[in-house]
């Protein structure tokens, strides 16, 4: 299943029916460095990463081969979930391969991989795949999206809805 | 991950019941319009049973529908089934696509910062 936007440079997903596994595609006017270090640098880190009505507390963030993050989602100052996870490997400018999960969730996770290609030009696509153990739980993190309460009008849905009726 | 109301397991069964070509295919092709087993089965190289069997899955998976009373009993795509699926993908995406909107904003704030310290030194 895959959801290209019609303009932009926009994120794409791919959901692959029948794996236990979602990707997004998304192409940045930085360098390969730059991206990295937005991802490594817990200051830049804290700027982007979380969903804009919530705050990130970063107790730990060591993304070093061996390492490890923990942080804490905070809405109007209220703990809301406990992220964490291992830093299995990185590979500098290039490539981030690391766990993530959640205190409130302890058996669900999920092997992140984050990989940077340099496309020349000051550019840089991402690619960001996430794999779990189960379809139930790949659907599970999908729908996690339902939570976040964006109240946004989906027009390329509508679109394809009215196409569909 | 958290939200127990929505069905995982529909979904589930949505996403397996796509996780076939030619499931994909007969869903494409009905999106234009209702069609018999007959007319869905005569592009493949397969027998109508194997269409059927096909027709049977995506049913399960409220996909779609075929009429009692019609003779032809046509199917149906079941717009409703596959929105919820296609609604959730989309939203995960969107979540993402705002996310690196803001670190878009980062980038080109670093860069400038960047580029301003160049003509300063």
């Amino acid at each position: 299943m895959r959801t290209v936007p019609e303009t932009g440079p926009e994120t794409t997903i791919e959901a692959v029916p029948d794996l236990p596994v979602v990707r997004l595609v998304r192409e940045f006017a930085a360098p390969p460095e730059q991206v990295y270090r937005a991802h490594v640098d817990p200051e830049l880190v804290k700027q982007w990463m979380g969903p804009r009505s919530v705050d990130m507390d970063i107790d730990v963030w060591d993304l070093r081969t061996g390492g490890e993050y923990r942080y804490t989602a905070l809405r109007d100052g209220k703990a809301i979930a406990h992220f964490y996870g291992s830093v299995h490997r990185v590979w500098e400018n290039r490539k981030i391969v690391q766990t993530f999960g959640f205190e409130e969730m302890p058996e669900a996770v999920s092997l992140d991989t984050l990989e940077l290609e340099d496309l020349g030009d000051g550019r840089t696509r991402l690619v960001a795949t996430s794999v779990v153990d189960s379809i139930e739980a790949r659907d599970a993190m999908l729908a996690s999206g339902m939570e976040t309460g964006v109240v946004e009008g989906y027009a390329a849905l509508d679109e394809l809805l009215e196409r569909l009726a | 991950m958290v939200d127990d109301e929505a069905e995982p397991a529909g979904l589930s069964r949505v996403f397996a019941a796509l996780a076939d070509p030619t499931r994909r295919d007969i869903v494409a092709r009905l999106a234009t319009g209702d069609a018999t087993v007959g007319e869905l089965a005569a592009p493949y190289d397969v027998s109508l049973q194997a269409v059927s069997k096909h027709i049977q899955v995506l049913q399960e998976a409220g996909l779609v529908t075929r009429s009692r009373d019609a003779q032809r009993r046509p199917v149906h795509l079941e717009a409703e089934a596959f929105d919820l699926m296609t609604k959730w993908i989309e939203r995960y995406r969107r979540e993402a696509e705002e996310r690196y909107r803001r670190l878009d904003a980062l980038l080109a704030r670093r860069q400038k910062e960047e580029d301003e310290d160049a003509d300063s030194a």
